[in-house]
């Protein structure tokens, strides 16, 4: 259980994902730069772990029995920060301060700018050796907590989180579970004309992790995931979260031209729009 | 002066032979010290720690990069993890992972950078690392130790688990001189002289500490008096050391086992063309790859012999007013 931001209802996760999502494309807005597909895919995950999951408390970052949560993909970082100041480890509206100069959200995630961070990440591949890392910190310790990693798909182009993969497959380090964010997109295009990933899910299973796949954007089903995983003994879990790149905003979705892109004041007005009217719909129905 | 008077009457032991006693040490002094290996626990020494704290030692086979992004993971939970391989794979293969996972993020992670130089001899010029020092000295934080033999190698061990933050340990697989005792003193970043003399400031670590006394033996005889200093931490780097050497002096030689460029003589370099530019002289690897070979055979090829440091020597010496 959550120590403080406990919220339970699916549907108030679902407003919640709704503020990320509206924080975080003001705060690319305001930005002028950064990375907004990923970011808006990966809202619900961040608020089912931020708000119902992961064991942490925004008032003590250094307690020792936290939940460890590890952003490998940097470049999402405005998701993890709209995700932490609403859960009070700072203030909302320092969102807006977001890779600007002097300030402590920078561009890419760095561990000793903002209490809270677990990692510093940017260049791909890296925060799943340090999860596992920590991982393996805590059976050694025989500490109880779970270390989640966050990482994109396209990230796993890369080499290194194959070693880490089947470092910790051979530790069987079971309290560490991947979130994949399976959105099939990377900067060039789709993943699968990119550098092909599929089947992905036997890639994990061949390399001896329990694997879960989800659509990443319901929220019922990421919940429910995340509590099938903390189940899972004598293995790691990877969690292939299906989750649509822009979501949410109708004209950003499935585009990898939004990778890196950022909103303009025409483009926010209408996105926040449609989600005022999602987050309308959200609360008729609650 | 704080090496051994007789040069010549010594025992040779490889440096990564004092890293495995230390760690050793080390691991009866404080349990947090882990030692993670790449499946080359004999060759790194590696084995003697395992052999005693098993629990404390941490096989990751051939990942270099995993080993060190998870360095960093242990670290922050407190650990003290020690990383090993040959410096071509370590930092050499895991450099953009010793930058972002270990010093940017200040983890308080320990480099063993083993078999460095052209004395790991017939393996070749692909496990010959002469390129280690200038990347990890280039990195925010970092601090960076050359011993001199095998002793010095030991004492250093400790001295970096005992600092907070990024170390590196350089370390050869050849047998070196052991011309230290255990009363040298050593301190990270406070530099000692192993000769006195006025003519020309000889300014060596790592197994070139050997050659550089050799050599200001050599000259000495001619009539040239070298004073030479060991400055076993290229980072932080004594710099007052390197300013009294300069005065006294008037004209120095560097020595390494390493690329001149960017290296360890580029790092006194840094210091003196600022603070005392004097006539200077490296010797060191002139920007080629080495060869298979014995190690005394590559010395003599690539310049890193005393008879090159006597020539350096007399060449700078043409140039001192």
């Amino acid at each position: 259980m959550n120590k403080v931001n406990n919220i339970s209802g699916v549907v108030d996760l679902k407003l919640m994902a709704n503020t990320l999502r509206q924080d975080i494309l003001k705060a690319l807005h305001e930005a002028g730069s950064g990375h907004a597909a990923g970011a808006l895919g990966m809202a619900d995950i961040f608020t089912a772990l931020y708000f119902n999951i992961a064991n942490i408390d925004p008032g003590d970052v250094s307690w020792s029995g936290r939940d460890r949560i590890v952003l490998s993909n940097g470049h999402i970082c405005p998701v993890l920060y709209a995700a932490m100041a609403h859960a009070g480890y700072f203030p909302v509206k320092e969102l807006m301060t977001l890779r600007k100069f002097g300030g402590r959200l920078h561009g890419h995630p760095h561990n000793e700018a903002l209490p809270g961070l677990e990692n510093s990440s940017g260049p791909l591949g890296q925060g799943i050796s340090i999860a596992a890392g920590m991982a393996l910190a805590a059976k050694m310790k025989s500490q109880e907590h779970t270390v989640y990693c966050l990482m994109g798909d396209g990230e796993i182009n890369e080499g290194q989180p194959w070693e880490a993969f089947m470092f910790s497959a051979a530790k069987k380090l079971d309290n560490l579970i991947v979130i994949i964010d399976r959105n099939y997109i990377q900067i060039d295009g789709n993943t699968e004309e990119v550098m092909p990933l599929d089947p992905l899910d036997k890639k994990f299973e061949a390399f001896n992790f329990h694997v879960i796949e989800i659509d990443g954007n319901d929220m019922a089903a990421v919940l429910s995931a995340l509590a099938d995983a903390k189940k899972v003994t004598g293995k790691p879990v990877c969690i292939i979260a299906n989750t649509v790149p822009g979501k949410g905003v109708s004209f950003m979705e499935r585009k990898h031209e939004w990778h890196g892109k950022v909103p303009d004041a025409g483009q926010l007005e209408k996105a926040l729009e449609e989600l005022d009217e999602e987050r309308a719909g959200l609360e008729g129905s609650a | 002066m704080n090496v051994v008077d007789n040069l010549k009457d010594v025992q040779s032991l490889p440096t990564r032979d004092g890293l495995g006693r230390g760690l050793v040490k080390l691991g009866k002094e404080n349990d947090k010290v882990l030692a993670l290996c790449c499946d080359l626990a004999g060759s790194t020494r590696l084995d003697w720690f395992q052999k005693e704290y098993p629990d404390r030692f941490i096989e990751i086979g051939v990942q270099e990069q995993n080993m060190m992004s998870m360095a960093s993971g242990l670290a922050s939970e407190g650990f003290i993890p020690f990383v090993s391989s040959y410096a071509v794979f370590s930092p050499g293969r895991n450099w953009d992972q010793l930058r972002v996972s270990v010093c940017y993020s200040n983890a308080n992670v320990k480099v063993i950078a083993s078999h460095a130089g052209v004395t790991v001899g017939p393996d070749g010029a692909t496990h010959q690392a002469l390129e280690d020092i200038a990347i990890a000295r280039v990195l925010p934080r970092m601090t960076v130790i050359v011993p001199a033999d095998a002793i010095e190698a030991e004492k250093a061990t400790i001295a970096m688990a005992r600092m907070k933050g990024p170390a590196m340990i350089r370390l050869t697989r050849e047998k070196v001189p052991v011309i230290t005792t255990p009363d040298t003193p050593f301190e990270i970043g406070k530099a000692y002289t192993c000769r006195e003399g006025k003519d020309v400031a000889i300014i060596a670590n790592g197994p070139e500490l050997y050659h550089a006394l050799m050599a200001a033996e050599e000259l000495g005889k001619e009539g040239i008096s070298c004073k030479v200093v060991n400055v076993h931490t290229v980072k932080p780097i004594d710099r007052d050391a390197i300013i009294a050497a300069a005065k006294e002096c008037g004209a120095v030689v560097t020595a390494e086992e390493h690329q001149k460029m960017a290296g360890f003589g580029s790092a006194v370099a840094e210091v003196l063309v600022e603070e005392y530019p004097v006539p200077m002289k490296f010797v060191g690897v002139d920007d080629t790859f080495s060869e298979s070979g014995k190690p005394a055979e590559l010395l003599e090829k690539y310049g890193l012999s005393s008879p090159h440091i006597v020539a350096a020597v007399k060449d700078v010496l043409k140039r001192k007013s």
